[in-house]
């Protein structure tokens, strides 16, 4: 207050070792820093997807076509959904092994209610979420009072909650569910309009700018700096317009499934909640360090409770439409790769093993990464043998990636 | 601060322990420790190891309760139930480890624990402009509030935790050694920050083991040994081998030697 050079600029610019950035050129190269210095953020994925993309297409242009890219969208939906459970528990630098497994059992106690004991599907859905809610207070149980390491509880539930799954499912091995049934219409055959698809785009591209615009109002009204609204507009014109033109893509075929537009939904619900909510800031303290978490008075062992039960709870979704997509929930069911797939989606999408670090939208990167590998091979023609080694390799790339960016973050001073 | 017009003039007893006891099983940490601390009064707590200053520290931020003996604060006698109950008061520790969290930017760790929430959702605009009120007042050399913790240097880190204590308009405010593992450039500009703690009226209570920091911006200095009050000096009274001579509990060390040593010679 005491310099007389700060009535003239914002007040967060006071500093005259801050290098002014000025106009889009300015930002442009503020970006390009930032890449030089590890903040690589979400760039390897896609740069990873774009190379995944032109390999397949060169081998077989199917790949690319509109059936192709409905089908990854809508297939990769339900782990996707699991894996945002991940990057919670990763967040807080834990790790959760059952998510297949709860996902398995949850949705065969769900199948068992509905056809077996004749519920109605909302109480066998109910049912089902409360289970995976059931079991996340479990593992915070475990984790908070009796210190036992998320490792060890959740490999114990890989198991237990398989075994779990074979014996609710009983002798029949399979359970069918009925074709007519809401989870099978909503995972297999509701697809949006092709008119209600651009009013969509045009509605996400308003908020984002209208949502922009306020905070600048808000940050011009408190003296603060802020972006420049043609940056604003460039940013919302590029989103409609590359939304638009996905949009107008998939509308050749079916369009954008409601599973996947849920599972996009849960993604910016989570990713709000992560970054704007006073719960998301304190994941984010207690992944960072937990010690100065508790002393400034978060009540950590809450957080453990809320993002374990979230995460179980997600599994349970994600396991719940998982079954709808196959129409039946068998012995097999979460068993093989869930577990790996999703874990290894929440970190190819970007979020540190190492906790505190991460992003609801690496779980949608990921899995869009994974499914399309998957997809790919497939069209290919190529052994789910080759599957496995290819996604163990994409897993281990983005490690690797994730470890020297933090190697160079800790370089240029970016921690 | 510029919005605390409510600190009393300076002179006012804000906080006082008297006959402060703590026992750990058999051993007797503290024993009729009694303390004041007024407003815009820095008060240096100095000991050797084991003399009992981080239990008394401990004590007034409400992480162990006395077995004996009162604390009253701002005229009333109050019990410390825990760390956050302390900082309701209006006592704020800034611990020896920072306690911050390297992944967040300054604003988040200036607010952790204490968001401000307009209509349910964070509001990062006027965290941002307080926390630039906040850094402000204390002078205080961070180039952007919106970088993380982990690309401070160690002075500005203690500049943020520090800032930190003053969230919350305390009236005590707690140094834990700030000055231990900092540069000589850093360690001017941690000692620059508690003085101007004191300007507004806050009551400060120092605990250092370095005498020369201690005689540059202590009002008083209380020595602590074997968790006893050994002795109290004001800082314009007390030399370095007095005070030295007070935390060993002899006067016969090597640097009253010295010392004498040195008048012979002149």
């Amino acid at each position: 207050m005491s310099d007389p050079s700060a009535s003239t600029v914002a007040a967060d610019l006071a500093d005259e070792r801050l290098i002014r950035t000025q106009g889009l050129g300015g930002y442009a190269h503020l970006f390009w820093n930032r890449l030089r210095s590890g903040e690589l953020g979400s760039l390897p994925v896609v740069i990873g997807l774009v190379i995944i993309c032109i390999g397949f297409y060169s081998q077989e242009p199917r790949f690319l076509s509109s059936r192709s890219l409905v089908s990854i969208s809508q297939f990769a939906a339900p782990i996707g959904i699991i894996a945002l459970g991940i990057v919670l528990v990763l967040l807080l630098g834990e790790i959760d092994l059952s998510v297949g497994s709860v996902s398995g059992f949850t949705a065969a106690t769900m199948a068992v209610l509905l056809v077996d004991h004749g519920q109605s599907m909302l109480v066998a859905i109910l049912a089902a979420m409360a289970v995976g809610v059931a079991i996340g207070a479990l593992y915070a149980v475990l984790y908070t009072k009796l210190g036992v390491p998320s490792f060890v509880f959740s490999l114990a539930g890989l198991l237990g909650f398989q075994g779990a799954l074979l014996y609710v499912l009983g002798k029949n091995g399979t359970i069918n569910l009925p074709s007519d049934s809401f989870l099978v219409q909503f995972t297999r055959f509701e697809f949006l309009s092709p008119a209600m698809s651009y009013v969509l785009v045009v509605a996400i591209g308003l908020l984002y700018v209208a949502a922009q615009l306020l905070t600048i109002r808000q940050r011009t009204a408190a003296e603060l700096s802020s972006p420049p609204i043609a940056l604003v507009l460039v940013k919302g014109a590029l989103l409609v317009g590359g939304l638009g033109a996905l949009t107008y893509y998939v509308n050749i075929d079916r369009g954008w499934s409601y599973l996947w537009l849920f599972f996009v939904l849960l993604v910016v619900l989570m990713d709000l909640a992560l970054r704007r909510t006073r719960w998301g800031r304190h994941v984010f303290a207690v992944g960072g360090n937990e010690e100065a978490a508790r002393r400034s008075g978060i009540k950590v062992s809450r957080i453990y409770f809320s993002v374990f039960a979230l995460c179980s709870m997600l599994a349970a979704v994600g396991g719940l439409l998982a079954a709808g997509l196959q129409t039946s929930v068998s012995q097999a069911s979460g068993t093989t790769d869930t577990n790996l797939t999703a874990i290894a989606a929440a970190v190819i999408g970007g979020t540190s093993l190492f906790g505190g670090r991460g992003s609801a939208y690496s779980a949608m990167l990921g899995i869009i990464v994974l499914q399309a590998i998957q997809t790919g091979l497939n069209l290919v023609g190529v052994d789910s043998s080759v599957r496995f080694m290819v996604t163990g390799a994409v897993l281990l790339i983005a490690v690797a990636i994730d470890s020297v960016s933090r190697r160079l973050r800790t370089s240029s001073g970016r921690g | 601060m510029t919005t605390a017009p409510a600190a009393p003039p300076a002179g006012d007893v804000v906080l006082s322990l008297a006959g402060v006891t703590k026992r750990f099983g058999a051993v007797q940490a503290l024993s009729d420790v009694h303390l004041d601390v007024r407003a815009g009064e820095v008060v240096a707590l100095v000991g050797d190891n084991g003399a009992g200053k981080s239990t008394l520290v401990k004590v007034i931020s409400g992480v162990y309760t006395p077995d004996e003996g009162d604390i009253t604060f701002a005229g009333r006698k109050i019990t410390v139930g825990g760390p956050s109950e302390a900082q309701a008061l209006g006592i704020a520790t800034v611990f020896q480890d920072l306690a911050l969290c390297d992944n967040l930017d300054v604003v988040a760790n200036l607010f952790l624990g204490q968001e401000k929430r307009r209509a349910g959702v964070i509001d990062e605009v006027h965290m941002e402009k307080e926390a630039w009120r906040l850094l402000r007042t204390l002078s205080a050399k961070i180039p952007s509030v919106r970088i993380p913790i982990a690309s401070l240097s160690g002075g500005q880190r203690q500049t943020v935790a520090i800032a930190r204590s003053l969230v919350g308009n305390p009236k005590i405010v707690m140094l834990d050694e700030p000055t231990a593992a900092l540069g000589v450039a850093q360690t001017a500009e941690v000692l620059n920050l508690v003085e101007r703690l004191r300007e507004p009226g806050l009551g400060v209570i120092l605990i250092s083991h370095n005498m020369a920091d201690v005689q540059a911006v202590a009002d008083r200095i209380v020595v602590l040994r074997l968790g006893r009050n050994a002795a109290e000096f004001r800082v314009e009274d007390a030399t370095t081998e007095e005070l030295v001579a007070a935390i060993t509990g002899a006067s016969d060390n090597v640097v009253s030697k010295r010392a004498t040593r040195g008048e012979h010679h002149e």
